[in-house]
């Protein structure tokens, strides 16, 4: 049987600019169709902005690479139209297990909290996730959205000017030229985009490779997380096991940096490691085996000029935490509204920096989160070490000691801090909804309140009045209002209100908080929205 | 010279029986090797760190233990 990835789901097909007598000109081209560009794509193309996405090649992912999708993505795939299919499809779980060496030091059962309509992640492979986003750019291009899937179009040159940016492109029919507004390279972490540009990565942190493999198993093997510190079958480094659909376990071996890694991946190396992870009685078929090589860096800027950079092309982290794909999906989730609002006229360009300086901000943290957890889980010292062990040790007794164990920090949504988009704050208003940080689900009458959020400005009223609709310089902003029984609800109290009664906040278009008061006042929500649009 | 500001760590005399301590804290290390120590050592320094908890406390400790 073939496999989803080795299905061609938009293969090549001649496009009437190959045709063309001079260069077509596109308002958003978009460089790379993995979950990044097709995000940034189904974003664009909701908003009615026309959209050309360019990928070398015509299928989904190869084997299974970014497995875990937090909620926060989530939440964003809701607002793109495609977070069913994926929440259907993925697998949860809710028991890990921490092994040190020959032994379980401890297991853990994660409590969800409450009213959120997304669980804390998915399992998911990403061929499956591609597959959907793929699904959703046909369903929306039936519905008239302007958007132009290119398979086997690989971008070869590029020309920035002033006001437009020109692509040479390479097809199984020869070359042709298209000009672009602007660029969004999503072309992954080799980016030939960056390269073509002459850019690249700053400050390596640190670099690894990873085994990776996915195995078929008995379907009475448990669904749980196991995580091994040193174990015997791969001495000094770490080990993963996750469940996903079909049946399918994702392993991986962390193996260090001085490896070969032909005869690493070959299967007589590989199934003997295997056997000694999952038990000699453990029934597996390998499926498919690969070398992750990472580099934990980032661009110094992520904009340059018409070309913004996002996903891996932009920054890359080790796989612990999943930090990839989800802090990807954030990228443009940041970015498409503010290019929208700038293609038309109701932002200046500086709003596009506000883009660089956020997401910079978003990918530090991941690196630091990452290069903790790496620490952890590689000791560079010897007092690392004994520390290290000490505190796996002790977990094995105490609870005190589990917190400290970092086998990687599920990526968590990033909060803007000290963006210049920020605008008014209640201090008595709760830390987690604070201006910069996205807005945190609750159920209303009306349904999740996320669902009620994005795409647009938005006053969201708790217990007081806002007018329905406002307008301030072309830009709509559209009220969101909490019935009365819904404002009394201890979770709106927690999530939004704190010590106040009531409470009127400011969302961006992708969700985020711009501003926040305790009574409304046309005049204070006209300058935060001037504020959060880089308008003054 | 820099006016010094009173910290939340207490710096001042706290054990009670102090050289009862400091025989028990070498007694638990007695017969055990350099790496076994450097181990014990680790877990009583989380031990004792978790008891604290204060993240303030713990900075200045961190800090004192350095200087």
């Amino acid at each position: 049987m073939q496999k989803i990835f080795e299905t061609p789901l938009y293969p090549y097909k001649r496009s009437e600019d190959q045709d063309a007598a001079k260069p077509v000109r596109h308002p958003v081209v978009v460089i790379g169709a993995g979950p990044i560009g097709l995000g940034a794509a189904i974003d664009l193309a909701q908003q009615g902005v026309p959209v050309v996405v360019l990928d070398d090649n015509d299928k989904v992912s190869f084997g299974s690479r970014a497995i875990c999708f937090a909620k926060r993505p989530l939440e964003i795939l809701d607002r793109l139209g495609c977070g069913d299919p994926m929440v259907d499809k993925g697998v949860t779980w809710n028991t890990g297990k921490v092994f040190f060496g020959e032994r379980q030091v401890y297991a853990f059962n994660l409590q969800a909290e409450p009213e959120h309509k997304r669980p804390a992640f998915i399992n998911l492979q990403q061929y499956y996730f591609e597959q959907f986003m793929v699904e959703r750019v046909r369903a929306i291009q039936e519905e008239g959205a302007p958007v132009d899937l290119r398979g086997n179009n690989k971008v070869t040159g590029i020309k920035t000017c002033d006001d437009h940016v020109v692509l040479d492109i390479e097809t199984p029919e020869g070359t042709y030229q298209i000009e672009a507004d602007w660029v969004v390279a999503c072309d992954g972490a080799g980016s030939p985009v960056r390269s073509l540009m002459g850019l690249d990565f700053i400050g390596r942190v640190f670099e690894d490779n990873f085994l990776i493999a996915d195995v078929v198993m008995d379907a009475d093997f448990p669904t749980e997380r196991w995580f091994w510190f040193d174990p015997p079958f791969n001495r000094g480094q770490s080990a993963l096991l996750h469940k996903q659909p079909d049946g399918v376990w994702r392993i991986d071996l962390q193996l260090g940096w001085n490896i070969d890694k032909e005869e690493e991946k070959k299967p007589e190396n590989v199934i003997p490691r295997l056997t000694a992870m999952l038990g000699q009685d453990a029934k597996f078929e390998l499926e498919w085996v690969s070398i992750y090589t990472f580099q934990c860096r980032r661009m110094e800027k992520f904009r340059h000029g018409r070309v913004l950079f996002a996903g891996d092309a932009a920054h890359q982290v080790s796989p612990f935490g999943a930090r990839g794909a989800n802090s990807g999906l954030q990228d443009t989730d940041n970015l498409c509204w503010k290019l929208r609002l700038v293609m038309d006229g109701l932002a200046p360009d500086t709003l596009l920096d506000t883009y660089d300086a956020e997401r910079v901000h978003g990918a530090d943290e991941n690196i630091m989160n990452s290069s903790r957890s790496t620490d952890f889980i590689t000791p560079k010292s010897d007092m690392s070490r004994i520390f290290r062990n000490a505190t796996l040790d002790l977990s094995e007794k105490f609870d005190f000691a589990r917190p400290l164990v970092n086998s990687g920090r599920l990526s968590v949504p990033c909060t803007y801090d000290g963006s210049v988009l920020n605008g008014h704050d209640v201090a008595t208003m709760p830390e987690r909804t604070r201006p910069g940080s996205p807005a945190v689900d609750a159920n209303t009458s009306e349904g999740w309140l996320m669902d009620r959020l994005g795409g647009r400005f938005q006053l969201l009223a708790i217990g007081t009045d806002v007018p329905e609709m406002l307008e301030f310089d072309g830009i709509t902003v559209k009220r969101v209002a909490l019935c009365d029984g819904d404002c009394r609800s201890p979770v709106i109290a927690n999530r939004y209100l704190g010590k106040e009664t009531t409470a009127v906040y400011l969302l961006r278009p992708d969700q985020h908080v711009a501003a926040r008061w305790v009574k409304f006042d046309r005049d204070a929500v006209e300058q935060a929205l001037k504020t959060a649009t880089a308008n003054g | 010279m820099k006016k010094q500001t009173k910290g939340k760590l207490c710096t001042a005399p706290n054990i009670g029986s102090p050289d009862d301590f400091y025989e028990s804290l070498l007694a638990i290390h007695e017969g055990l090797g350099m790496d076994e120590s450097d181990a014990l050592n680790a877990r009583l320094i989380l031990i004792l760190a978790n008891h604290i908890g204060d993240g303030e406390v713990l900075q200045e400790a961190l800090e004192a233990a350095r200087a």
